[in-house]
């Protein structure tokens, strides 16, 4: 074996290790590296109430209540088989609407989640809003598909 | 092996100054193209209105930053393995370029998070992973010019990059294998692009520019390189004459 060949393997050796070690360390900590949980995690393990979190999913159709008050808002977030409610006070983002991706976050206190911040998320799908009309139009919409 | 008779040093300095013009020439014509597509005759998207056109300089920019990571950990396993020199100046040379990119993505994606998203930044797996790619270029700079030995400095630089590299799948998976609040792939998946055709030209256009916009800086400083070391060799010499 020559010099060049053992290094090749040993770059390869080495390279091989350390992705597996990573893989490792990667599925170890999958349960902090989500940005968000869905509501049916929150329902299937629900947090303590003192725990700040993030809770992500769908606005529920016809669920978004304006308050008197004009800046306190209640809607729930959906990922198909579970919701929750929220309840959160201020500014929300351009995007916010029903149907539409968010993740929230704040605390769970008796079912209601209190939010404290509203993010909007955004799908991958980008098109001009006339081909959106008209896939609206002809019925061919479906959310988060592509054109 | 063929590809040894682009190894030589001078062999090399006469190829890129050939192709080094026809990259900036190119490069210029895609880029004016690319951002008169993007910036005036591009449409608005449907949901995000005019703040689309963060697109056409974001995306292209974090391409280029995992592509250059890619071409800098390629070169350093050339390096470290066949023990060729251009294969270290590739390397070093290619650095800053990449961490240019990165630092481009990362702002253009923050200026364009807060009025999508309502956030400057987030500490999502994504957004977390390309900060953690821009600090191994920084690191890189940082090991490669830390030693008074050139030799010595790149090989660190070399072990370095490759092990950087493990990032690069993380950052490109990162949205399919968690939850993140920046959205999946939209031109590179399995099922096609998701960008109407109207968008995806001048995106592919400004992704063209910016590569051979980076070949350009990578040869002009490469060649720069190989000429300031040419000129210490040389003064060494004379020194060690007199």
């Amino acid at each position: 074996m020559t010099r060049k060949r053992r290094r090749l393997y040993g770059v390869l050796l080495g390279l091989a290790a350390l992705g597996a070690a990573t893989a490792m360390a990667l599925l170890a900590f999958q349960d902090n590296l989500v940005f968000f949980f869905s509501p049916s995690d929150l329902i299937a393990k629900p947090p303590s109430a003192d725990r700040n979190l993030r809770l992500g999913g769908l606005v529920e159709t016809d669920s978004v209540k304006k308050l008197p008050d004009g800046r306190t808002v209640e809607f729930r977030i959906t990922d198909g088989p579970n919701t929750v409610a929220v309840h959160y006070a201020g500014i929300l983002p351009d995007l916010f609407r029903e149907g539409q991706g968010v993740v929230v976050e704040g605390r769970l206190v008796s079912g209601v989640f209190q939010a404290r911040e509203v993010l909007a998320k955004h799908d991958e799908t980008y098109m001009p809003r006339e081909v959106a009309d008209a896939l609206k139009k002809s019925g061919h919409w479906q959310e988060g598909k592509k054109p | 092996m063929s590809l040894h008779r682009f190894a030589n040093p001078a062999r090399f300095l006469r190829l890129a100054a050939i192709v080094q013009p026809w990259c900036v020439g190119l490069g210029a014509l895609c880029l004016l193209g690319g951002l008169y597509l993007g910036l005036l005759r591009s449409p608005a998207d449907y949901q995000q209105g005019e703040t689309v056109r963060i697109m056409y300089v974001h995306v292209p920019a974090a391409w280029m930053a995992l592509f250059v990571y890619a071409n800098m950990a390629l070169a350093s396993a050339v390096a470290l393995i066949w023990r060729h020199p251009l294969a270290d100046i590739a390397a070093k040379n290619a650095a800053p370029i990449g961490a240019g990119f990165t630092f481009v993505a990362l702002v253009t994606g923050s200026l364009w998070g807060q009025p999508m998203w309502g956030t400057w930044w987030v500490w999502d797996a994504r957004l977390t992973s390309v900060l953690i790619l821009f600090f191994l270029y920084l690191g890189h700079i940082a090991l490669v010019n830390a030693f008074d030995d050139v030799e010595r400095g790149a090989r660190a630089g070399a072990i370095l990059a490759l092990v950087g590299s493990v990032n690069l799948p993380i950052i490109k998976f990162s949205v399919d294998w968690w939850n993140t609040l920046h959205q999946p792939a939209s031109v590179l998946r399995l099922d096609g692009p998701t960008i109407h055709s109207a968008m995806l030209t001048p995106l592919f256009l400004m992704a063209i520019a910016f590569t051979l916009l980076f070949v350009a800086l990578l040869l002009i400083n490469m060649r720069a390189e190989i000429v300031e070391r040419k000129i210490r060799n040389l003064r060494r010499a004379r020194a060690a004459e007199s």
